[in-house]
C-alpha cells in the first residue's frame, strides 16, 4: 500500500517538490550544446575573429546571430545548473549555501542578458 | 532528537582530499568524473570572458581591439588554449554521460574505452581547432 496520494503520484515531484527538472533541464541544454558549441569553436577559429571588421560583419548575418543567441541562452542556463550543483555538493552551511546559488543564478542571467544584447546591437546594425 | 555528529570527533579518519594518491587508486573512470566538474567549473569561469568578448564589440571598435589584443598575448592564447581544450573535453565527456542516461555502455570494459574515446577526440578537436586557426 503507498501512503502517498493520487495527486503527489500524478504530479510525481517526490519529497523534494521538484522531481527531475534540474536533471531534465541539464541533459536538453546539453544536447543543444553539442552542435551550437562545436558551431561556435569553430566559426571563430575558421573565421579568425580579431578584427572588428570580421567580428560585425559575421554578426550582421542573422543565422550566425540566431544561433549565437540559441548558444548563449542554452550555455548560461548550463552553466548555471552546473555551478547550483557544486554549490550544493561542497557548501554544507545552509544560509551559505541559498545564498551563493541566488548569487551564481543572478550571475548567469545577468551575464547571459549582457552578452545576448551585445549580439543583438551588433546584429541590428550598431 | 539525535545529536549531528561533529564533523571533527573522528579527526584520524582520512577524509576524500587526502585519501587521493595515498589510499585511493586513481582509475580512468574516475579521473575523467574529476575532469568533467573542473572543465566544467573551468567554462563557467570562461563565460565571463565570452561575454566581455561580445559586450567589448558591441561598445565599438577600441574595446574590442583591447580585447583581441589581450586574447592574442601570451597569458591570452595559453589561457585559449586551455578553454577549448576543456569545452572539447567537457563536449565529448558530456555525449558519454548522454549515452549513459539513454542506458547504454554501463559494462567496465566499454565504460573504460568510451573514457578512453573521450581522451583522444578531445585532443584531436582541440588540435584541429587551433589548426583552423593558424592554416
Amino acid at each position: 500500500m503507498s501512503l502517498r496520494s493520487p495527486l503527489s503520484q500524478a504530479r510525481g515531484l517526490g519529497s523534494a517538490k521538484e522531481g527531475v527538472g534540474h536533471w531534465w533541464a541539464q541533459r536538453l541544454t546539453a544536447l543543444a550544446l553539442v552542435p551550437l558549441s562545436l558551431w561556435f569553436v569553430f566559426s571563430v577559429a575558421h573565421y579568425r575573429i580579431a578584427d572588428y571588421a570580421t567580428m560585425v560583419a559575421w554578426l550582421h548575418n542573422p543565422y550566425v546571430a540566431v544561433a549565437l543567441v540559441l548558444y548563449f541562452v542554452a550555455l548560461f542556463y548550463h552553466s548555471a545548473l552546473g555551478v547550483q550543483v557544486i554549490v550544493e555538493d561542497y557548501v554544507a552551511n545552509e544560509a551559505l549555501k541559498l545564498s551563493a546559488i541566488v548569487l551564481v543564478k543572478f550571475a548567469h542571467f545577468a551575464l547571459g542578458a549582457a552578452a545576448i544584447f551585445a549580439v543583438l546591437k551588433i546584429a541590428f546594425g550598431a | 532528537m539525535t545529536a549531528k555528529p561533529s564533523p571533527g570527533s573522528n579527526a584520524s579518519r582520512p577524509l576524500s582530499p587526502f585519501m587521493l594518491g595515498q589510499y585511493y587508486r586513481f582509475q580512468i573512470s574516475s579521473v575523467l568524473s574529476f575532469g568533467h566538474r573542473l572543465t566544467g567549473m573551468a567554462l563557467s569561469f570562461g563565460t565571463l570572458f565570452l561575454a566581455a568578448w561580445v559586450m567589448s564589440a558591441a561598445a565599438g571598435q577600441d574595446a574590442f581591439d583591447q580585447f583581441s589584443a589581450c586574447a592574442r598575448s601570451p597569458v591570452g592564447l595559453f589561457l585559449l588554449l586551455g578553454w577549448s581544450w576543456s569545452l572539447l573535453y567537457h563536449l565529448c565527456n558530456g555525449v558519454r554521460h548522454l549515452v549513459w542516461d539513454a542506458g547504454y555502455a554501463f559494462e567496465k570494459k566499454n565504460v573504460d574505452a568510451g573514457g578512453w574515446i573521450v581522451v583522444v577526440a578531445s585532443l584531436l578537436l582541440t588540435a584541429a581547432v587551433w589548426v583552423a586557426a593558424y592554416v
